[in-house]
């Protein structure tokens, strides 16, 4: 395809990357170093015969004229990005001076948002990703066993969980799990403590967030196994069943192996995905006991004072996470274009 | 295939079962559950008395006569307006859609048919960009669009929710036209035929399968945005789906929480009729990600 028609082709799809994509990562860049201008002050004498007092007011004119001329405000550097609601240097090097052991450093540091949000975001992560990912092998090598003429009932409700919007998944969930629900209750008469309550305990809030994560994304780990499954030789398998390997041995030796590649897929897509965890933590009302860096941008950008530069500064080091993340799947396609090349 | 299921000694072939049957509970039970419960008042369905009130409906049948009412749904649809949501949200979907589709395939087939170098750049930026979780966009949004007056309306939405689709659009059309063979389009140019028209007369034709799954995953993608459309959306433009969690902020305070259930009901039902009719096209969709990395 010569250059000229590729980019008549490529221009529109291309454009609209550009303007919504690109762009607003720029922008968001540059607010996150920019904070709106202070009022103006205007000191003024008041002289009476008999002494001077001086007072102090906003200057509305002057103000409003300052800030319209530089709509995006003052710039500040990095300052956002060390304040105390995001990365809280000074707060932190505080708590590491005055802390005597860890675990009081650690708890000072849960006091800050930033690092309240990172650990709940990377306990979130480092659970919900293993479980999808052992339960959606299990589910496909149990699906793949049993009759065929059930596989496509299983399948449609196992797509479920996986096709529902992610807000109204979380909350068909949390009213199940509120104390007035019928997990809620379960879990009350289990516990003989008729007092227990989801929005009470950090650590259930924690377990069910979890267990939404694992519910929400165990159905896509279990589709892709299960089409790799079918395309799992058969030869190597009877050759395995000949030379007197055991049930468990063909599956850990051949059947395992043979999906490698797309456990390693399902576990890049899944860091990327938990990463971001944010609906849940709306629909769970969990903001008391977690909350995610996503959470913190929809905090500052709702409400009646929106804080652009702070949600700004946020995006940026969700950005950054993002792009940490991402490094070993570009790795990868680079790999496989060199590959084909 | 069958024949291994039948090798299977019975004592493991039970047990498997038996999984399977506890993860579709998992997996259905909570819908089953909640649209259940939906007919019910406040106090069956988040009974503090007894949990089993929530099945047989006591108080319900104490209000209403019946162990079932409309009431939420009547509340939602009638005194709130969800309505007008619905149409909303279908009006961004079929726009959204449609628009990306119609740029994404013109993208995906130009980096398919094209063997330069910076096809492959492009859609490494693709795929950067389609990393990017879009609530991060969002920030860059809302100063310019307040400074131009573009705030809350639908098209702008609309148009975001299309920018934010196009990486993976292009991802799945560019893999899906690269299997179609390049001779076919290239016996038309030999035939006389620009590359549009080449494309018009002999791609357009035999696209549409892949077309289709890609539609489906951009319908899901615009349909289950919750971070775009609350932030973008004024409040008489809002989706379902911002309009729910507007609910939840009013009705916890009011005790009108069975409208906010019966929302989520009814704003459930289109994806339950999407997957029951395109199954196949939803897992070819998701495999052929996986297999092509």
């Amino acid at each position: 395809m010569k250059h000229r028609t590729f980019f008549w082709f490529f221009m529109p799809t291309g454009l609209a990357m550009l303007l919504f994509i690109a762009l607003p990562i720029l922008s968001v860049v540059v607010q996150s170093m920019h904070t709106p201008h202070e009022a103006v002050l205007l000191t003024v004498e008041n002289c009476t015969p008999f002494k001077c007092t001086e007072e102090t007011t906003i200057d509305q004119d002057a103000t409003a004229a300052i800030r319209s001329a530089e709509p995006l405000g003052r710039f500040v550097g990095l300052d956002i990005y060390l304040d105390r609601a995001h990365l809280a240097v000074g707060e932190v090097g505080g708590a590491w001076a005055s802390s005597a052991s860890w675990g009081e450093f650690f708890s000072s540091l849960s006091n800050l948002p930033f690092y309240r949000a990172m650990s709940f975001t990377l306990v979130f992560i480092f659970a919900v990703t293993p479980m999808v990912i052992i339960l959606g092998l299990l589910i496909a090598l149990s699906v793949n066993s049993i009759y065929a003429r059930l596989r496509g009932i299983v399948i449609f409700f196992s797509l479920l969980p996986f096709v529902i919007t992610p807000l109204i998944g979380a909350l068909v969930l949390y009213w199940m799990i509120d104390s007035r629900g019928i997990l809620g209750n379960l879990l009350q008469w289990m516990a003989g403590d008729p007092s227990l309550s989801l929005k009470a305990s950090t650590g259930l809030m924690w377990v069910s967030l979890i267990i939404y994560g694992i519910w929400h994304a165990a159905p896509f780990a279990f589709v892709i196994f299960y089409a790799g499954l079918q395309t799992l030789p058969q030869d190597q398998m009877e050759a395995a069943q000949i030379d007197g390997a055991s049930r468990f041995q063909r599956v850990r030796y051949v059947i395992l192996p043979h999906l490698m590649p797309l456990v390693t897929f399902v576990t890049l897509i899944q860091l990327m995905d938990n990463f971001r965890v944010f609906e849940p933590v709306i629909g769970f009302n969990a903001e008391a006991h977690a909350t995610s860096l996503s959470w913190a941008i929809f905090n500052d950008l709702g409400g009646e004072t929106r804080q652009f530069s702070s949600a700004a500064a946020t995006s940026v080091i969700t950005i950054i996470g993002v792009a940490i993340l991402l490094t070993p799947v570009l790795i990868r396609t680079w790999r496989d274009f060199k590959g084909k090349v | 295939m069958a024949s291994r299921a039948q090798n299977l000694p019975i004592g493991l072939r039970i047990a498997l079962t038996s999984f399977v049957v506890i993860w579709l509970i998992m997996a259905a039970f909570p819908f089953v559950w909640t649209l259940w419960g939906s007919f019910k008042v406040e106090l069956d369905f988040f009974s503090i008395a007894d949990w089993t009130n929530a099945i047989t409906g006591y108080r319900t049948e104490q209000t209403y006569g019946s162990p079932f009412t409309g009431a939420g749904y009547h509340g939602a649809w009638v005194e709130e307006g969800f309505l007008r949501n619905v149409i909303n949200t279908f009006i961004v979907c079929f726009f959204v859609v449609l628009t990306s589709l119609t740029i994404g395939t013109l993208g995906g087939y130009a980096l398919s048919r094209s063997g330069y170098r910076y096809t492959f750049w492009l859609l490494i930026t693709a795929l950067i960009f389609r990393a990017m979780p879009p609530i991060t966009l969002v920030a860059g949004y809302m100063l310019p669009f307040f400074e131009w007056n573009v705030w809350g309306i639908l098209p702008t939405t609309i148009i975001v929710l299309v920018a934010i689709n196009q990486p993976f659009t292009l991802w799945m059309l560019h893999s899906f036209f690269q299997s179609i063979p390049k001779e076919l389009d290239e016996s038309a140019k030999v035939d006389g035929c620009t590359q549009f028209q080449a494309f018009r007369h002999v791609i357009i034709p035999v696209m549409w399968p892949g077309v289709i799954t890609t539609g489906l995953f951009s319908f899901l993608l615009a349909y289950n945005d919750f971070a775009v459309t609350a932030m973008l959306l004024s409040e008489d433009n809002r989706t379902m789906v911002p309009q729910v969690a507007a609910f939840l902020g009013t009705t916890y305070t009011e005790g009108n929480i069975m409208f906010a259930v019966a929302a989520v009901v009814s704003a459930t039902v289109p994806l339950f009729i999407l997957v029951m009719f395109f199954q196949r096209q939803i897992v070819s969709g998701l495999t052929a990600g996986a297999v092509k990395g």
